[in-house]
């Protein structure tokens, strides 16, 4: 795996490609980018052939060991990984512990142990268990080991420093199986940086783990809700100052779009897919403009109006009140409300999905309205669109000097740049 | 007698019977609808609300599906037929290129809604959504039938349930026949949309054939078959049917209603039928049922577990092609994409089934094709059923 960076814009943000990634390094992804959120292997509501209605998906899939750790005995059975298991072809296998969209509950993790929970329950993984599950997964990459349960504000000082610890132990110890494992020949471990909200913390967890042979870092413990985004982005640079220029860096539980432009200019590469699964499961579209191209025709103008109208009742952005990841936020359209009910446009003007080729508004309303399964199959199709053609206008405006343009956009302050 | 022709060349529909069994009943036909030519014998799924359970409409025209089913009442009651009208009918609602059925309506206002009451002037319901009084009359059923702009309308009858005796049934097919008098005068677009007539008469030989021989006088496209498989003896249902078929017309089509069980599917098209609707493929598969070429697999029993063969290894459906039982099993534990696999491979199942019945027919093969289904589908001769059995050699097929 080789970052290539085509671009770095003073302040942080990084623009390139991984190059060979993957054990038979035949794939590559853009960064800024986000990866491929799961199920165990299947993009939530969709079949294959939903799936390949989705033009550009990327090029990494990500399951967790929540979904897998139960099926553990099932996967060494098998034995061709999970990726054969899943019905995964010609995509890169990313493994990391926890579900982005989900929260796990604290005060689990021991020096020895981390917990994950699966659909039977809380499932405690020592680091050989750990790594005993990976080798049964045979993953691309994967998250290494990591006690997490510091994202939650008031943490102390003293719990934040033992996380730090923790995970570098158990990152020693993943390393050691790692590099006497032939099964785990050619994978790449990501080291996870911890530290709350502790600047200090957050220095020591990336400088320690930076010293170990990983190929990149997860950035763990900033998901949305645990700290405000100007905290977020302090304690960003402060660990990409310590982390080399040439290895990934990961962040989890972010996606938010207002949060994902401010983290990609505090050095953040790579994203969690999840945002569009939870946009989704409210049963909202992503709707919000994210135009830079230089011809203002082409700008999706009814975007923000629809924004805008929608996003009424809402809370204002940048508001820290948003524990509840349920919550709608201002980017989506609510299409349960009233208003959708005759509404014969398409889902989002523009927009080349197959749900927004094919269906109307007030199609999507009756789905909703009924609890038809459909609804799920189709936003979830439309928002995943939307978020990559949105990361996809990430990186052209880092490419072309346009990032203050991209950020009036996704905030909602179009027309008069 | 020149307008009744006339009437029936401007029919939306034409059957042509490509093949017959030279020792069955079954037939193999092209029946053209307004939106494309479908094959029969035919299995239609139903998509109650202008969907089919998380499958899209191109999922659905890619496993070969020509002809599916919408609610009236569902549709009727939400979105309402002045939304549906607005979004150019029900295929413009759903983006539904091929043909569509639906229903009058009346079926499942008795069967869902408890407050029902039926007149000469029709059901009488209390909505469920709002509380009103709701008239549901043969002229209602047509008019919101008209807003989907389905390919097929079905007449709103008398439904008795299959197991009630006695007046109330001879009272029902009576009225059945007065409503479809009703029905045919309230179709604004006879030359658009087909209508069909619904045989009842409940498990009454007689009465059967009063019906029969009342609704092969009218002028509509095609017949359906009513009032079975409401839980009635499979001996009862099997010798309506044979009955009902005996004495309608073979120029036009037959559809039996709310059959879909596969043993069920090919002992009533020897028996003659040629289009055959039911949920429970889809619903089924909800609960991780799959139907295969030997019954049912249960995806989520503990024993698939570890079972990494597809669920059906002869199979060709997109779920068989790419994920395993072990998966499948695995997956319903994770999320909701899992049923629609088994959708997917249900609704595939019972499709391809219906290919291969209209196949063997075309070849002359048919009752060959009966003994190898059977002989797949039951572990031996004496788990064969005793109503399919005698159903099948009233039209000369013997099974070994
Ligand atoms: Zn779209
Ligand atoms: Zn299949």
């Amino acid at each position: 795996m080789k970052l290539e960076l085509s671009r770095v814009i003073q302040g942080g943000a990084r623009l390139g490609v991984l190059q060979g990634i993957g054990r038979t390094g035949q794939h590559s992804l853009k960064v800024p980018g986000c990866l491929l959120y799961t199920h165990f292997g299947t993009v939530p509501h969709l079949t294959q052939d939903t799936l390949q209605t989705v033009n550009n998906l990327p090029s990494v899939t990500q399951v967790t060991l929540s979904n897998i750790a139960e099926h553990q005995e099932v996967l060494e059975e098998f034995k061709e990984g999970f990726k054969a298991f899943a019905g995964l072809h010609n995509t890169v296998l990313y493994c990391s512990l926890h579900d982005p969209a989900t929260r796990s509950p604290t005060g689990y993790a021991t020096n020895k142990t981390v917990s994950v929970w699966g659909s039977g329950g809380r499932i405690e993984l020592t680091a050989s268990k750990f790594m005993a599950l990976l080798k049964t997964v045979k993953p691309d990459w994967y998250q290494s080991m990591a006690d997490g349960e510091t994202w939650q504000t008031n943490t102390s000082r003293k719990r934040i420093r033992k996380s730090v610890d923790r995970t570098l132990a158990y990152l020693d110890e993943c390393l050691l199986v790692h590099q006497k494992s032939q099964d785990l020949d050619g994978v790449e471990l990501f080291g996870v940086v911890e530290g709350g909200d502790v600047m200090e913390e957050r220095v020591r967890s990336a400088r320690e783990t930076a010293k170990r042979p990983v190929a990149g870092f997860c950035l763990d413990g900033l998901q949305t809700g645990s700290v405000d985004q100007a905290l977020r982005t302090q304690l960003i640079t402060s660990m990409t100052t310590e982390l080399p220029e040439d290895k990934p860096r990961l962040l989890q539980g972010v996606g938010r779009p207002d949060e994902v432009l401010a983290c990609v200019e505090a050095g953040v590469d790579l994203f969690e897919g999840f945002f569009p699964f939870q946009v989704t499961e409210r049963g909202c579209a992503l709707c919000f403009n994210y135009d830079v191209s230089p011809d203002p025709e082409c700008a999706v103008l009814e975007l923000n109006e629809e924004k805008h109208s929608a996003g009424d009742n809402m809370q204002p952005k940048g508001d820290l009140n948003c524990e509840d990841q349920t919550q709608m936020t201002s980017f989506e359209m609510n299409l349960k409300d009233k208003r959708y009910q005759d509404d014969f446009k398409s889902l989002v003007e523009g927009c080349g999905c197959y749900c927004c080729k094919n269906h109307q508004r007030a199609y999507l309303h009756h789905l909703l309205v009924t609890n038809e399964l459909l609804a799920g199959v189709l936003l979830m199709i439309h928002n995943m669109t939307h978020y990559q053609n949105f990361f996809g206008a990430v990186r052209e405006a880092l490419a072309t000097d346009k990032m203050d343009l991209l950020k009036k956009r996704v905030h909602g302050e179009t027309r008069n740049t | 007698m020149s307008l009744q022709k006339a009437l029936s060349a401007a029919s939306p529909l034409t059957l042509r019977i490509v093949a017959e069994c030279p020792v069955t009943k079954a037939r193999a036909c092209d029946l053209t609808l307004p939106h494309c030519t479908v094959n029969t014998p035919v299995f239609m799924p139903v998509g109650t609300q202008g969907t089919l359970k998380g499958i899209t409409v191109d999922q659905l025209e890619s496993l070969g599906c020509q002809i599916c089913l919408g609610n009236t009442y569902h549709l009727g009651m939400r979105p309402g037929p002045d939304l549906i009208v607005k979004a150019k009918g029900l295929h413009g609602f759903m983006n539904w290129k091929r043909n569509l059925l639906t229903d009058s309506g009346g079926f499942q206002m008795v069967s869902l809604v408890e407050l029902s009451e039926v007149t000469e002037e029709g059901v009488n319901f209390k909505s469920p959504y709002d509380g009103k009084e709701i008239l549901l009359s043969p002229e209602k059923s047509i008019s919101i039938q008209n807003s989907l702009g389905s390919d097929i309308m079905m007449q709103l009858d008398d439904v008795v349930s299959s197991t009630v005796k006695g007046p109330r049934v001879e009272e029902a097919m009576h009225r059945s026949i007065r409503w479809l008098d009703r029905c045919i005068a309230a179709n604004k677009n006879p030359d658009k949309q087909n209508l069909f007539a619904i045989i009842q008469g409940g498990l009454d030989a007689e009465l059967r054939k009063a019906c029969l021989k009342e609704m092969t006088q009218r002028d509509v496209s095609g017949f359906a078959i009513g009032g079975l498989s409401g839980g009635e003896e499979k001996n009862d249902f099997w010798r309506m049917v044979t009955l009902s078929t005996d004495h309608l017309p073979q120029e036009k089509p037959r559809y039996l209603m709310g059959v879909g069980y596969a043993v069920d599917l090919v002992v009533c098209v020897a028996l003659g039928c040629d289009m055959f609707d039911c949920v429970f493929p889809t619903r089924t598969a909800r609960f991780g049922s799959a139907l295969v070429p030997w019954g049912s697999l249960q995806v989520k029993q503990k024993q698939y577990a570890k079972d990494f063969l597809p669920i059906d290894p002869d199979c060709h459906c997109p779920t068989c092609k790419r994920h395993s039982r072990a998966y499948l099993h695995a997956l319903f534990k994770s999320d909701t994409a899992a049923m629609h696999h088994v959708t997917v491979h249900n609704i595939a199942y019972q499709l391809s089934l219906m290919r291969s019945v209209r196949q063997s027919i075309v070849e002359g093969r048919f009752p060959e094709f009966i003994r190898t289904f059977m002989k797949r589908m039951f572990p031996s001769r004496d788990d064969y059923p005793g109503w399919a059995v005698d159903a099948l050699a009233s039209v000369n097929v013997t099974l070994d």
